[in-house]
């Protein structure tokens, strides 16, 4: 845009425009009429080929006003709207102009339907079908590219129709998972505690969910474990939703629960971010999301979980 | 360059126009078995038209163009966007129809059915109610503005933005439910695109009805044009019968040697594009026959015999064909192969919608999660189904996956979809198979409802 900051290049395409609309009004009036040597067959005075001629069959004269009409409305466009260089037109129209036009009649159309919906809390509008409905639509549109459409998640992306919680299950909790986002991160073991460690400390996660695990490499596991993890993850591996540390003996595997998996997850770490939408959807989409996610888990209350 | 006339002499230049002022046609009236037909037209057209809109259907509004929610209503079948093949088909048979129709007897539409000779007929009926005749009408052009004259004027005008009005009305009323918009204009309160095209189709009906007239074959439509493309020398034509009315001249039955034209000039009279036949076929003849209507009264007059002006070929001209041998010719491969393609669509398009199973669904695989491990090692994929339900009756559908043993859908399977609407299905399919990609089938159908099923292929993947 810099060579536009000239006040040069304004006057050049104004000019150019002008003079372009004006010549068309000049050729039209050049063109309307012409002489020709009287007795002449009544030709338009094109030849081609040499002697091919075309007779002069006239355009009716309201064909011509149309052509003056166009040039009326050009003149009259360039007036109201900005089409000469910076000249911002007579209405001041803009792009934004318009989006905020736009955005506020669709905000005047559904805003008293999210309006009713904010009023009511999380509780009653999971019971709701018609705001589960909408809760839905805003889910495909906006969170299923990541936890897929039935909320089932993915490596890496957590599982939400499910009652386990990184970040905790509350409504709260839900809402401000999706305003704020989150940030999980799983610091890098490998180097700390060398590939044997890493091997223990898996070998004992492996254990607490239950799962077939070497006992020797259990016993040195919880060694490390009681030293290292359990700053986040707790004494008995239950996790700590406070800051998103993941339970480890629910069964539930956010980067995969084989072996080599989980000696990936401690020896090169994780980090896992939800990105906050609170500048990216209203407050009030926002809390028709948080009962929509929130109802996913609770078969007990929603109505379409059944 | 010098003019032919005076060579040597300075040449007198002359100024030529390149437009011209439009010269008023005003058509004189016509009686005869071919207007009768534009009349039968005109009644059978514009019944539908003004009528069909009135016509209610279940409870609804028998041909309803919703646009706003995307449903389009025409009698008992309810069509979405995804329907849009119908539409396609319908302009392919209608653009075939104009082929074959052409290819036989010329521009049978222009003359009979297209919309601007329906209601130019229309308006000029009433013009010629309130004003009289074509000498009546071409008097009061020329006469001075007394109080007569602007009465008479303004009744026409009155009474054709009337006419324009209720066509606009009528045309919205097909997009949006006539009996609101009836109330609506009663109570002043139509929304703004309402109101805008109930007025630009008046004004628009008005304007090409009662004032462009035949400027609008002429200059404006494209059909008009292209038509001319689908004659051959076997298409029936409006045609003077030149070797029979030259020489043409006043009282030709008492002189013999004259030709059967009297040159009375009524078929100048009543053509509605002004032309004058006997100069043979040209552009502006949209084959209305009001001619041959005009021809034949004269010809009854004079005690000759009818068809000096007459649906014809250039062929029964040049080669002296009887009716039987012009008509023979109408079997030509060209009308045949128009015939075979025009009933073959036709007929597809009958049994398509016949056939028509008035539900749909799309499936669409999930992105996010290409293969989920679950617990017990089974293999989870999940999929969004689109149903949209076509019938006007709720319904609840049954999904089962087929195609693959072992994997069967978790959780629900059911999905209830209210008249005429659609709903989203984020659906799990979970099981056991070898790992790689699986062609599987969604079957969906109604409850209650056998013939509604419909199955639709996605893929099982295993990684």
């Amino acid at each position: 845009m810099n060579e536009f900051t000239s006040g040069f290049w304004d006057l050049y395409i104004s000019i150019i425009t002008l003079v372009s609309i004006l010549a068309c009004g000049v050729l039209l009036v050049a063109q309307s009429k012409r002489r020709v040597a009287g007795g002449e067959t009544q030709t338009t005075g094109h030849t081609w080929d040499e002697d091919l001629g075309e007779y002069n069959n006239p355009l009716p004269r309201w064909w011509m006003w149309l052509f003056w009409s166009t040039i009326v409305f050009g003149l009259v466009y360039l007036a109201l709207y900005p089409g000469l260089g910076s000249y911002a037109g007579l209405w001041k129209w803009t792009q934004v102009s318009q989006l905020e036009q736009e955005t506020a009649r669709h905000e005047a159309q559904f805003g008293p339907m999210y309006e009713r919906f904010a009023k009511m809390d999380v509780e009653t509008l999971a019971r709701t079908p018609e705001a589960l409905a909408v809760g839905q639509k805003l889910f495909l549109n906006n969170c299923a590219q990541c936890h897929a459409s039935d909320a089932g998640g993915s490596t890496g992306f957590p599982n939400l129709s499910d009652l386990e919680w990184l970040w905790g299950g509350t409504p709260e909790a839900i809402r401000t998972s999706i305003a704020e986002g989150r940030l999980g991160i799983m610091p890098p073991w490998g180097t700390v505690l060398g590939e044997q460690g890493v091997k223990d400390a898996a070998h004992y996660v492996m254990s607490l969910s239950g799962m077939p695990a070497d006992s020797i490499r259990v016993a040195r596991g919880k060694e490390i474990f009681s030293k290292t993890c359990i700053a986040c993850h707790g004494p008995e591996g239950k996790g700590n939703t406070a800051m998103g540390a993941p339970n480890l003996t629910d069964r539930v595997w956010l980067h995969g629960g084989s072996e080599p998996q989980i000696i990936e997850t401690i020896s090169r770490g994780r980090s896992d971010q939800m990105p906050a939408h609170k500048d990216l959807l209203s407050s009030a989409k926002i809390h028709l999301l948080t009962a929509y996610v929130y109802s996913l888990s609770r078969s007990d209350i929603a109505p379409h979980r059944k | 360059m010098t003019a032919g006339a005076n060579p040597g002499a300075p040449a007198q230049f002359v100024a030529q126009d390149l437009y011209e002022v439009r010269r008023t046609i005003h058509p004189r009236a016509v009686h005869g078995w071919f207007a009768a037909w534009r009349w039968a037209l005109v009644w059978a057209t514009q019944l539908v038209f003004y009528g069909l809109a009135w016509l209610p259907w279940n409870g609804r509004q028998a041909v309803l163009f919703d646009i706003a929610h995307r449903k389009f209503y025409v009698f008992g079948q309810v069509f979405f966007p995804q329907d849009i093949i119908y539409l396609t088909v319908l302009l392919i048979i209608a653009a075939l129809a104009l082929f074959l129709f052409t290819a036989v007897a010329g521009r049978l539409w222009c003359g009979y059915a297209c919309p601007q000779t329906v209601y130019t007929e229309i308006f000029l009926w009433v013009e010629k109610a309130i004003e009289g005749d074509r000498v009546a009408r071409m008097r009061l052009d020329a006469a001075p503005l007394t109080p007569r004259k602007l009465a008479l004027r303004a009744a026409k005008h009155a009474v054709w933005i009337a006419v324009a009005l209720w066509t606009g009305f009528t045309f919205v009323g097909y997009f949006t439910p006539i009996r609101e918009l009836w109330d609506a204009v009663w109570g002043l309160n139509t929304g703004p695109w309402e109101t805008f095209w109930v007025l630009f189709y008046g004004f628009a009906t008005y304007g090409n009805a009662g004032w462009m007239r035949e400027q609008v074959c002429k200059h404006m439509c494209p059909y008009a044009r292209f038509q001319s493309a689908m004659f051959d020398p076997d298409t029936l034509i409006i045609t003077y019968d030149r070797g029979r009315g030259e020489p043409r001249g006043k009282n030709a039955s008492k002189r013999p040697g004259k030709g059967h034209c009297v040159d009375c000039g009524i078929c100048v009279q009543v053509c509605p594009t002004g032309i004058d036949i006997r100069d043979g076929l040209q552009y502006e003849c949209i084959g209305c026959a009001a001619c041959i209507d005009g021809c034949d009264q004269v010809m009854d007059k004079v005690g000759l015999p009818r068809g000096l002006i007459r649906y014809s070929t250039q062929h029964a001209m040049e080669r002296k064909l009887t009716r039987g041998e012009t008509w023979r010719r109408a079997f030509r491969p060209r009308v045949l192969a128009y015939s075979a393609v025009l009933w073959a669509i036709v007929i597809a398009a009958g049994v398509s919608l016949w056939q028509r199973v008035p539900l749909k669904v799309d499936v669409i695989r999930d992105r996010a999660a290409i293969s989920r491990q679950v617990e017990g090692g089974e293999v989870e994929n999940v999929y969004r189904l689109q149903i949209m339900n076509v019938t006007e009756a709720p319904r609840t559908y049954a999904i089962r996956v087929a195609g693959l043993e072992g994997v069967a859908i978790a959780g629900a399977d059911r999905v209830a979809v209210g008249p005429a609407s659609s709903a989203a299905l984020p659906l799990k399919v979970r099981g056991r198979a070898a790992p790689g990609t699986h062609r599987i089938e969604f079957l969906v159908g109604a409850e209650g409802a056998p013939d509604e099923r419909v199955s639709e292929k996605s893929v099982f993947i295993v990684r």
